[in-house]
């Protein structure tokens, strides 16, 4: 099939269309025994003239672990230590890196030092958790939001979000990103209690960031919502706290 | 420019022969399953690099007994390094088929696993998402589903931050999603669309990728049209996409792939294409085809034809919607760049993938049917002798050069004008010597208008023993009325 030597510098050329020759139509054209009527076709999803591309775009998603073998391989670099204060782990790729820095440090809350999937959920968790005012605000009005991104629905409680959580958008009953507040104490009390009961031993608690810590030195918060709720982690204003987990300690299950 | 994907790398130890055998069988099986309507294909993200670190493929079947150890190691295990390596252990386990089985049939292994996925230490998070990531991947239905009570936690994951885990926690759900209605069921309510919506908007290019394939997933189910395709619309996920398929520097060939084919879905299930319209979908892919078209030239490039494909069938379907006819509009495709575009990209599909022969046509088609100008191009950029050229390759093929010409035919004398004389007579002699009777029947449609437009044409047909080759279908039922009315015509005008 030979093309046209011009035609590449066409595609190349500037956009235009053609002035039409004049059409001109005769009735007799498409008569019977002829059928010939110029038209659009289109073809819906299971139309089997599209067999052949869509076998090909199968084979192409089935090859693919030919082609990820062919993936170089990542580059290591000369280990170095996590920057933040207080964590000592070590790495020697930059992707195990990121990941390790996204999970434990990324969307970290200031007050109790648990850290989070997102942004979205820390940002929840802070309000709900370390706000007064919106404890207050509780009393009067539903300030639990949903979880789900794109779910406007607010609750009165959070026991009535989790229900909605469970029954609308079937989440598990045990959402590791939803443990609710124990009772309604006020925010001056969370640390301690972050550091008591709430930080329950489970295994894989997502929250827990600081597991191997016995106890975390109470903070006043007052003083922390002065400089707003999201304080970067490498600042620390407890004695001795620290704000990662150190690799080298060991695991010890609580009593 | 055209950021390739990586080569395709044959596994050693396997002749070529071996391969196309396995291919054709492949192939064979792909067709069966599309016409039961069963086409079903999930992706496994392996690290092949990190598997031949760990000392070769060997693949271990695991047993009861060895699961539960890997994971209390991996879930009490003291040292970090050991609870990792139960865990990997455990991973390459479950790359076999009775391992998952096994797996799935331990009580609380599932919810070990979701708590490990789930845990703060990121090394350990990654290898319980790869080990699902394995269950997710495997035919069994009963395995896959068995990855149920992770996908709330594998949807909250893609609004974070590390790029290598997002791109797990999508292909993982990308298998889920294709495993069953059931499956759909349970990832709509837990908000999948808005948390693909949120997570298109990373710059990574592997999450993206990632996300393209488990979209292309959803889109294809057969609940989509009503229940799926109306929320993806109605979310930012259609702009998005646009975007992502803007020609430029930074289009990248594998991450474009998959939303092409998303888009064609969304569309070729006609809910709201006047909405992707507005949307700038018939500007951007045109502006792609064009792209496409200089990229062949250019390269020889593996798997543009996997682009180029979806592209002309969402160019193809959108242009038959109202909103698109809007003659002068901004939406109106009406650039005979594009049909430059189209003959090139014609030629590299003859050369690389003679199926793909008819979509481009159909394209062809409906960018000609009713437009006097695109006729008009074909003619004047010289297209009409390529397309005859193009007669030989299959009766499918040849049916629709044929529709093509009588497109330009059917609108008059000053069009027939240029048909004339050329190679069109001699051309369509020759078809009438052949015996597929949708061919024939095109040929004596195309030479009725020519009969009835161009001066001399029957003569001419006359004298190259036009008569005698009609003959020949004078008993076929579905011509003989057109094959009569034809000799008529040429005899006596």
């Amino acid at each position: 099939m030979q093309l046209p030597p011009a035609l590449h510098a066409r595609l190349a050329g500037a956009p235009g269309a053609a002035a039409p020759l004049p059409v001109q139509r005769d009735a007799l054209a498409g008569n019977a025994p002829f059928r010939f009527a110029a038209r659009q076709v289109r073809f819906p999803r299971e139309h089997e003239f599209f067999e052949d591309g869509d076998v090909q775009r199968h084979l192409y998603l089935q090859d693919v672990i030919t082609q990820v073998a062919a993936e170089p391989e990542r580059p290591r670099v000369p280990e170095f230590t996590c920057q933040v204060a207080g964590c000592c782990q070590a790495f020697d790729a930059l992707e195990d890196y990121e990941h390790h820095y996204h999970t434990l440090h990324g969307n970290v809350c200031s007050y109790c030092r648990r850290a989070f999937p997102s942004g979205h959920l820390l940002d929840t968790h802070i309000q709900e958790w370390h706000d007064s005012l919106f404890q207050i605000l509780a009393e009067r009005q539903d300030m639990y939001q949903c979880l789900v991104e794109g779910c406007t629905e607010k609750f009165r409680t959070s026991r009535d979000r989790k229900q909605h959580l469970v029954a609308h958008h079937l989440y598990p009953a045990d959402f590791r990103f939803d443990k609710p507040r124990k009772g309604s104490r006020p925010a001056s009390q969370v640390s301690t209690e972050a550091a008591g009961e709430d930080r329950a031993p489970s295994e894989g608690d997502a929250m827990e960031v600081c597991s191997e810590h016995a106890e975390a030195p109470p903070e006043p918060p007052r003083e922390r919502r002065v400089y707003g709720h999201r304080v970067p982690s490498t600042i620390c204003f407890g004695q001795g706290a620290s704000r990662g987990f150190k690799s080298t300690k060991k695991r010890s299950k609580r009593p | 420019m055209w950021r390739g994907r990586r080569g395709l790398l044959r596994p050693s130890g396997c002749g070529v022969e071996e391969l196309r055998c396995r291919r054709r069988e492949r192939e064979a099986a792909l067709r069966k399953a599309r016409r039961e309507q069963q086409l079903v294909s999930k992706r496994l993200l392996r690290d092949e690099a990190t598997e031949e670190a760990e000392g070769g493929r060997v693949v271990v079947i695991l047993g009861e007994a060895q699961i539960q150890e890997f994971l209390r190691l991996a879930q009490r295990g003291i040292e970090e390094k050991e609870r990792e390596r139960a865990l990997v252990s455990l991973r390459r386990g479950l790359q076999h088929p009775e391992t998952q089985q096994t797996f799935i049939r331990l009580e609380g292994s599932i919810r070990t696993l979701v708590g490990l996925l789930t845990s703060n230490k990121a090394l350990l998070q990654l290898e319980a998402a790869r080990c699902l990531h394995e269950l997710s991947h495997s035919e069994q239905s009963a395995v896959a589903e068995a990855c149920l009570p992770a996908t709330s936690y594998l949807l909250t994951y893609l609004s974070g931050h590390s790029s290598d885990f997002i791109e797990l926690c999508l292909y993982t759900l990308g298998n889920l999603i294709v495993e069953s209605e059931a499956v759909r069921r349970q990832l709509l309510p837990q908000g999948i669309v808005p948390a693909l919506a949120a997570c298109i908007q990373s710059p990574h290019l592997t999450v993206l990728e990632a996300l393209g394939y488990a979209l292309s997933q959803l889109l294809q189910a057969k609940e989509a049209p009503e229940k799926i395709i109306p929320l993806v619309l109605g979310s930012t996920l259609p702009q998005h996409i646009l975007q992502l398929l803007q020609p430029g520097p930074k289009l990248n060939l594998g991450v474009a792939v998959e939303f092409a084919w998303c888009l064609h879905y969304i569309i070729c299930s006609q809910v709201n294409n006047a909405l992707l319209i507005t949307q700038g979908a018939l500007t951007t892919l045109g502006l792609l085809l064009l792209d496409l078209a200089a990229a062949v030239q250019r390269t020889e490039d593996a798997g543009l034809e996997l682009l180029v494909c979806p592209v002309v069938r969402c160019l193809s379907n959108l242009l038959t919607e109202a909103a698109a006819e809007t003659v002068g509009g901004p939406m109106h495709l009406q650039d005979e760049r594009v049909l430059a575009a189209l003959f090139i990209l014609l030629q590299f599909f003859l050369h690389k993938q003679p199926s793909l022969l008819p979509e481009g046509l159909w394209l062809l088609n409906n960018l000609t049917a009713n437009s006097p100008s695109f006729c008009t191009s074909l003619i004047s950029l010289d297209l009409i002798e390529p397309l005859l050229h193009l007669l030989s390759v299959s009766n499918v093929v040849s049916v629709l050069v044929l529709t093509v010409l009588c497109n330009v035919a059917e609108k008059g004398p000053a069009y027939c004008q240029h048909l004339w004389p050329g190679l069109l007579l001699p051309t369509l002699l020759d078809t009438l010597a052949l015996s597929d009777t949708e061919v024939v029947g095109q040929s004596v449609e195309l030479l009725q208008l020519l009969f009835l437009y161009q001066p001399g044409a029957a003569q001419a047909f006359l004298q190259q023993s036009g008569l005698q080759a009609l003959q020949r279908h004078e008993e076929v039922a579905q011509l003989q009325d057109r094959v009569h009315a034809l000799q008529q015509t040429a005899l006596h005008g």
